[in-house]
């Protein structure tokens, strides 16, 4: 299985893909110079600028913290039970709507002096504390983690291994959540407030830079990355969800109740979904579309990582972040502004990759 | 077929023969309206679900970048021809629609050539992937989309003028399908198509045999895109508009719901599930009940969307599927199966209707290969 196991890689990792006769070396050819190339490209325009340099990889590496929160929880999910939950950027807006709407409604403090409600018109003008933004944000993420709990006993305990019917189910359930939340939460941005009492920015590599991307993303990023490997590398519950997902039958046969291990698991990636919709409603928006972004982010993280791999989510999530931001900026050649095909970049490291390795770099066969 | 006609074959038969004379005279019979706005739009939608249950069921590839690649396609032609915005060129249409035909299956070939050597759920997955950066792409791209969509190109003279006279288009349109339909069947008949199944069935023994599985997986892909890119030059038509809201990941599923309500396995169940949704894209707004926010006319998303998942969860063949459920509690059918229009090559009998979900795993292959 791909989760974090330490086993030897072999070369021969790949029997089942197929590779076209004689052309096996030109991709991974074309792939490196392709990425040197990109290389030599960011030096030149780094060192033109440093400071803006160093604000674009600030973006690009909290952005990736954030895909990485979102994306560990969907590859988590398939990497135990091959379930494809396509209706994990739902769960992320979700979570994102929950945290907004708990913080607007029990958390809204009279606001003082001269606050005129020129306000946002997602109508939270208010003043939070620290409370104020990390219950509804641990609550969201609990709820989401329930849910999916819901979704998964409901829905895809039965027919687990129809990886097909599975998918078409979890988009069926995207389709009714999209809708629903239009229904509740209508069309208009809106976006959860940070306590009022933290910095706006903190100054790092002669730059200032926002707090709340800075140290509370990229630190949930990294609190939940460690969090995970000890879970799965170190812990009994780790240790039986591996064994689970190379051999379903010999484990329930010693006696361990899987469908609990499989449950827990479900609530964990759930639970992911939603916590990072309630980081991203902070750090960004929420709005109809974003929960199609993120599953578009986390389905291109797990496919240039390699799906169920933890480590490959967090490299698929840092490539993935770093080539946004960089070509959102770094795409001026002269006089010709090509920022707006940004997305050509995007589908370009994902092409490289599969040409490369077509089971993502840390792809393994099931 | 040597065997006897089954009765329920011969009813099948004879829907299939009232459903073509309905279509031919449904001018006559129906409504401008019906004709022009719900029958022309199942019949090219039909075409666009029509290329995923193609490669669906005879490549055994599930591909959720089929509106990604009639996106190209219809972006295309809406470009070439003149139009309010875009880019500024006026094509001859006819040259345009060639043009549009040809960039978008290469499209497809490099599609197909990046996500063939991945099957089952990692097929679906990037198809989708990629499916959603073509949106994404046109929706940054305001050159070729224009600012708010390319509107009003100029058709083809044998189409006129659909606001006005609808009836050229659904002809013109039903031609289409009718073509695309008889060339699916016709192309799965030959040594390329019958390669495609047996791809879909044994990948290892058929590597083993010498076949070049990656490249027929990619042309495959390609040929798929093609039925893709005449739906999406049809769209156009339909809509007299190409806009990336009509490119979005909404119609991906749209289309994807339509060939799962249809029957993902079986090709006429492309314009089953296409009839089925424009009726209930249409209708369904007027007897949807409101039950607060969470059901009423507004809702269609959560109504389809709940049809859809009753689907997959009681009836993975779709309405064609309940369809052949029916003919075998009617009594002996032939038994004669068309030529590979199943998951497996099974006996239909068991096969479509347990497992149709799983051709992956009838394959014999896990996960990846």
């Amino acid at each position: 299985m791909r989760l974090p196991l330490r086993r030897n890689q072999t070369a021969t990792a790949d029997p089942g893909v197929e590779a076209l006769p004689g052309t096996q070396s030109l991709p991974k050819v074309l792939g490196v110079a392709a990425a040197l190339l990109v290389l030599v490209w960011l030096v030149v325009k780094g060192a033109a600028d440093v400071k803006q340099f160093t604000v674009v990889t600030l973006n690009g590496l909290t952005l990736s913290a954030l895909f990485f929160v979102v994306a560990s929880g969907f590859t988590l999910i398939f990497g135990l039970m091959r379930v494809v939950n396509m209706a994990h950027g739902s769960l992320y807006l979700l979570g994102g709507y929950l945290a907004f709407e708990m913080q607007k409604g029990w958390f809204a403090q009279e606001t003082k002096g001269l606050n005129l409600s020129l306000a946002s018109p997602t109508g939270s003008g208010g003043e939070y504390d620290l409370v104020g933004w990390l219950l509804p944000v641990v609550l969201a993420a609990l709820v989401i983690g329930a849910l999916g709990v819901i979704i998964q006993q409901l829905f895809l305990r039965w027919n687990q291994g129809e990886d097909l019917r599975q998918a078409l189910i979890t988009i069926a359930i995207s389709v009714i959540l999209a809708d629903q939340m239009l229904a509740q939460f209508g069309g208009i941005s809106k976006d959860v407030k940070t306590p009022t009492n933290w910095p706006e920015s903190v100054t790092i590599f002669g730059v200032q830079y926002g707090f709340f991307r800075l140290v509370i993303v990229t630190g949930a990023a990294l609190v939940i990355g460690v969090f995970l490997w000890w879970l799965i590398k170190r812990t009994r519950f780790g240790l039986i969800v591996r064994a689970g997902v190379d051999d379903r039958e010999m484990v329930s046969a010693l006696g361990i109740n899987i469908p609990i291990v499989f449950a827990g698991a479900f609530f964990i990636g759930a639970l992911l979904a939603g916590f990072g919709g309630a980081l991203g409603g902070t750090m960004l928006s929420l709005q109809p579309g974003e929960d199609a972004s993120f599953l578009l982010n986390s389905l291109i993280v797990v496919i240039i990582g390699g799906m169920g791999s933890l480590g490959g989510a967090a490299i698929g999530a840092l490539l993935l972040g770093l080539v946004d931001a960089y070509a959102d900026v770094y795409l001026v050649f002269g006089d010709t502004d090509l920022t707006n095909y940004s997305i050509l970049v995007t589908f370009g490291l994902l092409v490289a990759v599969l040409a490369v390795r077509p089971l993502g770099l840390f792809g393994r066969p099931a | 077929m040597t065997q006897r006609l089954g009765r329920a074959d011969a009813v099948s038969w004879a829907i299939a023969a009232v459903a073509l004379l309905l279509l031919l005279f449904a001018p006559l019979i129906f409504t401008d309206f019906f004709v022009g706005v719900i029958l022309t739009k199942a019949l090219w939608l039909g075409i666009a679900a029509a290329s995923l249950i193609f490669l669906a069921s005879y490549a055994g590839m599930v591909s959720l970048g089929q509106v990604g690649l009639y996106a190209i396609a219809g972006m295309m032609f809406a470009n070439l021809v003149a139009a309010d915005g875009g880019l500024d060129a006026a094509w001859n249409p006819w040259v345009a629609v060639v043009a549009a035909l040809v960039i978008a299956t290469l499209a497809g070939l490099f599609f197909g050539a990046v996500a063939a050597r991945s099957v089952g759920i990692y097929f679906l997955m990037i198809t989708l992937a990629l499916g959603v950066l073509v949106y994404y792409f046109f929706a940054q791209v305001t050159q070729l989309s224009g600012f708010g969509g390319v509107n009003d190109p100029e058709l083809p003279a044998l189409v006129g003028n659909p606001a006005a006279d609808p009836v050229p288009l659904f002809y013109v349109t039903m031609a289409a399908s009718v073509l695309i339909f008889l060339g699916i069947r016709y192309l799965v008949r030959t040594p390329f198509g019958l390669t495609m199944q047996g791809l879909r069935d044994e990948p290892d023994r058929m590597r083993a045999l010498g076949f070049n599985v990656a490249l027929h997986r990619t042309l495959a892909f390609a040929a798929g895109a093609f039925i893709a890119a005449v739906a999406g030059i049809l769209s156009v038509w339909y809509n007299q508009r190409i806009s990336p809201g009509s490119i979005s990941l909404g119609q991906t599923i749209d289309i994807l719901v339509i060939a799962v309500i249809g029957g993902l396995y079986r090709l006429e169940g492309a314009w089953v599930g296409a009839i089925f949704f424009a009726l209930l894209d249409n209708y369904s707004r007027e007897y949807t009940p409101s039950v607060g926010d969470i059901l009423g006319p507004e809702r269609f998303n959560t109504v389809i969307g709940i049809i859809f998942l009753v689907i997959v969860l009681i009836s993975p063949g779709g309405l064609v599927g309940i369809w052949e459920k029916a003919k075998e509690r009617m009594g002996p059918s032939s038994g004669g199966r068309r030529s590979g229009a199943g998951p497996t090559a099974g006996d239909e009998s068991s096969q479509p209707v347990n497992e149709p979900l799983g051709p992956g795993r009838a394959a014999g292959t896990s996960g990846v290969s």
